[in-house]
């Protein structure tokens, strides 16, 4: 296939909030023009836009891509909206980069946005509707059951603790205290404080769960030739890959994500990568539970089945260890606006690709890092790999 | 966030904020009425719980026999082709012991619900109920259960004709 090289030419980002001020058409485009202005860009130079954004029940409004569009600066462009469930902060690039890479289009804005506040009493009512509405809703599900009876599935298979899962939390928290735009950032947070946090649905407790988040992000995707011009250090985009597995979740077993793993091969396959273990130097799975941080890095084959929570206890996943994971911090300490979530760990391998992460930047000149993102009925996988 | 930029946008907004009448902000609360038709495969499975009968369907090329039932084979995409009586019985593949509702109010009694590896199927899959008539504690996986049937009068073809798995 003759396919062009695209790369990430800018970044923009707000702060990620519980409640935020701004609707979300201007959360969009303040993360937007801040993408734009970094690689002095205006509107009339983007070619097409592409949002992400999750279901439009947080928002109640119906298409809020189309309503959101503004804020996005996609008026009388090609624009489309992409929505593969809490993977789709990571499909939104992808979506972006089949448009450049094609050669239909040569500069391509991605943007999304999560105003999650905006649905009451709790947004996890808008996951209700997730659940088979015959064989499964009768029973009153909530969203925590299948996150709950996946960890317990992955400790039960391989025989972890709660201080082997716990220990993600803590690291991601502390990246955050990093982080400008953190919600939960902490620089003083300790197993124990995760471990004696509230059980809300056993294994799971309050502080292994990501918070509800207002936020967007936003970036430049731009062709070779553009971006050779443009941008004193393009980013590429080497490598994508996405799978979904089977609505079935209760036929399959819960302790491995394969899903993550033929997205992976798909993608590392595109970039070359015959050893993620040692060209890859940076990784941000989709943490939004501590536990799905060590299931994914298992799912990208950057740890073998099982061994994930013994890296993280050596420290290998820390910012200054073998193989940093979630330097930014994560959803776990950033924030969890679902959409502009997974758009952050790209945006994130972008700035610590370039070297200006500050007090976040990983040692050593990093050049190739994975984001990946996860959702749905814990099936979808969707990987992106960004290189010098 | 880029060390290129100081100045970040997004307000938070605290609950003081709305205490003391500083924000505005507008409601509606949408009224959305479903009746979903079960379908064939999942009719015949609700009108065999009636009957007070857990079944699954085969598929003979994958040589798979799954449960809940389903009218095609999505792995060889071709018809199922036979309905199998399963037992009621089973072994508890994962479980948690829930304490919230899904708008975070608290219980004090956990709800325990399970993925629940159907005798019979192959390979082994599950179904998704609730665990009753069991000491929270004394849940484990790999645990063998049985279906609590409600009484025949009150069944009304519906995945609660179970009322929920109870330890053999």
């Amino acid at each position: 296939m003759a396919m062009r090289k695209v790369a990430v030419v800018g970044a923009g980002m707000t702060r990620f909030v519980r409640r935020a001020l701004e609707t979300g058409k201007e959360l969009s485009y303040e993360a937007s023009k801040m993408a734009l202005d970094y690689c002095d860009l205006t509107l009339d130079e983007v070619d097409c836009v592409v949002h992400g954004t999750a279901p439009d029940s947080f928002d109640g409004v119906h298409m809020k891509g189309e309503y959101l569009s503004d804020g996005s600066g996609a008026w009388r462009k090609p624009y489309t909206r992409c929505y593969v469930g809490g993977g789709t902060g990571v499909f939104a690039p992808i979506h972006g980069w089949y448009h450049v890479a094609s050669g239909l289009f040569d500069i391509c804005l991605v943007v999304c946005e999560e105003k999650m506040s905006s649905c009451q009493p709790h947004p996890q009512g808008a996951f209700l509707t997730i659940f088979d509405h015959t064989t499964e809703r009768p029973l009153k599900p909530n969203l925590l059951w299948i996150f709950a009876m996946e960890m317990n599935r992955y400790m039960h298979t391989y025989g972890l603790k709660k201080e082997d899962i716990a220990l993600v939390s803590v690291k991601n928290k502390r990246n955050a205290a990093d982080h400008p735009c953190s919600l939960l950032g902490d620089a003083n947070i300790t197993l124990q404080d995760v471990l004696n946090s509230e059980v809300l649905a056993w294994p799971v407790q309050r502080l292994d769960v990501s918070p509800v988040t207002d936020g967007a992000v936003a970036l430049v995707l731009a062709a070779e030739h553009v971006a050779r011009r443009i941008c004193d250090k393009p980013i590429w985009i080497e490598g994508v890959g996405w799978n979904l597995d089977t609505a079935y979740w209760t036929n399959r077993d819960l302790c491995y994500p394969r899903y993550v793993e033929k997205a992976a091969r798909m993608a590392y396959e595109m970039a070359g990568i015959t050893e993620p273990r040692k060209q890859i130097h940076i990784a941000e799975p989709y943490d939004p539970f501590d536990y799905k941080e060590l299931h994914h890095l298992e799912g990208l084959m950057l740890f073998d089945r099982g061994k994930a929570p013994e890296a993280t206890a050596l420290g290998i996943t820390q910012r200054n260890g073998d193989l940093p994971v979630c330097p930014s911090g994560g959803l776990l300490g950033v924030g969890n606006p679902i959409a502009a979530a997974g758009l952050m760990k790209v945006a994130e391998l972008f700035w610590q690709l370039r070297g200006e992460a500050g007090a976040r930047q990983v040692p050593g000149q990093p050049r190739r890092g994975v984001a990946q993102a996860w959702g749905d009925l814990m099936q979808v996988g969707t990987v992106a790999v960004l290189g010098v | 966030m880029t060390v290129k930029i100081d100045k970040f946008p997004g307000v938070y907004l605290h609950e003081s904020d709305f205490e003391q009448g500083r924000v505005l902000y507008n409601t509606w609360d949408p009224q959305a009425q479903y009746a979903w038709d079960a379908g064939i495969a999942i009719g015949r499975y609700l009108s065999e719980l009636k009957q007070g009968h857990l079944v699954g369907v085969r598929c003979n090329q994958c040589r798979r026999t799954v449960v809940p039932p389903r009218a095609f084979c999505e792995w060889c995409f071709r018809p199922m082709d036979d309905w199998v009586n399963l037992p009621d019985t089973g072994t508890v593949n994962t479980f948690s012991l829930c304490y919230v509702t899904w708008d975070m109010q608290y219980l004090t009694e956990p709800q325990i619900p399970a993925v629940i590896d159907i005798d019979g199927t192959r390979p082994s899959v599950g179904i998704m109920h609730l665990l009753g008539d069991v000491d929270p504690k004394k849940v484990h996986i790999g645990m063998r259960v049985q279906a609590v049937w409600k009484p025949e009068e009150e069944r009304t073809g519906s995945i609660l004709d179970i009322r929920h798995f109870k330890p053999v």
